[in-house]
Formats: C-alpha cells, sequence, structure tokens
C-alpha cells in the first residue's frame, strides 16, 4: 500500500497499519533522538492538560490520586458498606 | 487490624508489576522547567520560591561551598513534593521507605567528608578535639566525637523516615478511631478536630524537608568552610 506522501515525514496518527514496520524503523534511535522524543510528548501532555486557565495541576493531582487506587483496591475491598463483613 | 495498619507502606506493584519507580518519577512532571522569559503561572510561582529558598539556603556558604547549590536545590525540592504529594489518599510515599532515605543520606554524607579530608585535611581531623578539654578526657572525647560523626548519616536517614511514617499511621489510627466512633456521637467532633489540626500539623512535613537540607548543609559547611 503505498502512499502519496513518504513515510518518513507522517505523523503516528497519519501512518497506515501496513506501513507501521517501516514507520517505527525509521525513527532515530540515537540517545538524543529518544531524549527529543520524550520532550515534545511532555510538552504536548503539558499543554494540553496543565497550561489551561481551568483544571491545570489540580486535574493531574486528582487523576494521580485515582491511579494511586488500584493497587490499594485488594486491601480496601472489606471497608465496602455491607450488613455482613 | 495490625497488618491492615502497614499496608500502606508496602512497596506499590500493580498486577505485579513494581511501579514505584514510576512513583518515585512522578513529581518531576509537576516541575516544568522555564524556558521562556515569562512563564505561565506555575512555572513563575516555582521560579520564584526556589529562587528565594537557594538565596537564604546558601548565603553562609563561601564560593566552594556554592558549587552545591544545584544538588541542595533539588534535594530540598525532591523531598518536599514527594512528602506533600503523599498527604493525598491512597498515594505511597517513598520517602517512607528507609532503604530510599539510607540512599539519599550516605551518598551526600560522604561527600561533605570527602571534600573536607581532600582540601582542608588538618581542619577537618581537628573537628575531633574540641577546644580547651582537659588533658586526660583527650583519647575518650575523640572517641566520641568518631561516633558521632558516624551517626550522621543515619540520623539524617532514620529522622525522616520515622517521622514520615508516623505521621501516616496517625493519621491511619485517628481517621478509623473517627469512623468507629460515628455510631457514639459528641465524642466524634472533638476526633475530627484531632484530625484536623493533625494534618495541618503533618502539612508542616515541609518543615521536615527543611530540616533535612538544613542539617545536611550544616554539615557540609562545618567540614568545608570553617
Amino acid at each position: 500500500m503505498a502512499s502519496v506522501v513518504p513515510v518518513k515525514e507522517k505523523k503516528l496518527m497519519d501512518v497506515k497499519l501496513g506501513e507501521l514496520p517501516s514507520w517505527i524503523l525509521m525513527r532515530d534511535f540515537t540517545p538524543k533522538g529518544t531524549a527529543g522524543a520524550f520532550q515534545r510528548g511532555y510538552y504536548r501532555y503539558h499543554n494540553k492538560y496543565v497550561n489551561e486557565k481551568r483544571g491545570g495541576v489540580a486535574m493531574v493531582l486528582a487523576a494521580y490520586m485515582l491511579f494511586n487506587y488500584c493497587p490499594c483496591y485488594k486491601e480496601l475491598k472489606h471497608q465496602r458498606l455491607c450488613k455482613y463483613h | 487490624m495490625n497488618e491492615s495498619l502497614f499496608t500502606s507502606f508496602i512497596t506499590p506493584t500493580m498486577m505485579g508489576i513494581p511501579i514505584v519507580v514510576l512513583i518515585i518519577m512522578f513529581p518531576s512532571i509537576l516541575f516544568p522547567s522555564p524556558s521562556r522569559l515569562v512563564n505561565n503561572r506555575l512555572v513563575s510561582i516555582q521560579q520564584w520560591l526556589v529562587r528565594l529558598t537557594s538565596k537564604q539556603m546558601l548565603s553562609i556558604h563561601n564560593h566552594k561551598g556554592q558549587t552545591w547549590a544545584l544538588m541542595l536545590m533539588s534535594l530540598i525540592l525532591f523531598i518536599g513534593s514527594t512528602n506533600l504529594l503523599g498527604l493525598l489518599p491512597h498515594s505511597f510515599t517513598p520517602t517512607t521507605q528507609l532503604s530510599m532515605n539510607l540512599g539519599m543520606a550516605i551518598p551526600l554524607w560522604t561527600g561533605t567528608v570527602a571534600i573536607g579530608l581532600r582540601y582542608k585535611t588538618k581542619a577537618s581531623l581537628a573537628h575531633f578535639l574540641p577546644q580547651g578539654t582537659p588533658f586526660p578526657l583527650i583519647p575518650m572525647l575523640v572517641i566520641i566525637e568518631t561516633i558521632s560523626l558516624f551517626i550522621q548519616p543515619m540520623a539524617l536517614a532514620v529522622r525522616l523516615t520515622a517521622n514520615i511514617t508516623a505521621g501516616h499511621l496517625l493519621i491511619h489510627l485517628i481517621g478509623g478511631a473517627t469512623l468507629a466512633l460515628t455510631s457514639i456521637s459528641t465524642i466524634t467532633a472533638l476526633i475530627t478536630f484531632t484530625i484536623l489540626v493533625l494534618l495541618t500539623i503533618l502539612e508542616f512535613a515541609v518543615a521536615l524537608i527543611q530540616a533535612y537540607v538544613f542539617t545536611l548543609l550544616v554539615s557540609l559547611y562545618l567540614h568545608d568552610n570553617t
């Protein structure tokens, strides 16, 4: 499945499924490249979730709290409200 | 009840995968690096706080001691943010683990001792004998000073661990007591108040970070500059 635009320059969401292996092999895995990828991802996350006027760090902390509920669920199952424990 | 008290201090694993590494790295997300001349609110507040703290903390050092500025500031930020995040419900505080606090205290203390021994050998060795001690007491005093020197990293680590762990345990206990006493009222108001007061005092876990970095700093100062 050839495409009009060369595979090399497409972002991940535009790559078709058949071209995925070649796209993965194309990324540069040098330390500088991986660091750049992490930096770009972090700034996308930051501008989308933290830089907003409403929410920001509070929403991140709320998500962190909910995320931490998962490992504790096993021990907290006993504390549900029921007649007989 | 004994076992359920301490289950919040085990290292969290989710379906067998230890996520404690993620939790240790999480506070770094909350401190974005300032990339512009005029930043957003969060970054400006953090910049102002870091400048305030670093000025106050590095004022007593000479040039050599001020090369440790980055280390000390990142230390206080890390411990402060980790302790404060541990106050959220259900969260795991890495600083309750003695292993991690020892891993922070021992290398830093060894660094200060090594710097003192390398650049000012005679002065740092002279610390073992306070001025004006009577002659017969000297051997015993040297032994006592050596012991007190080697106890410093242990004290740093155990102090942090014990304080944070004790605070978390107290919150668990008093919260459980409040819940159990809701059927017997008018005592609950008193105990809920105690919880509130305790939590506020525990927010001064940040003061504990101050204690940590300050004692580390005092030790650095003594060894390096005198």
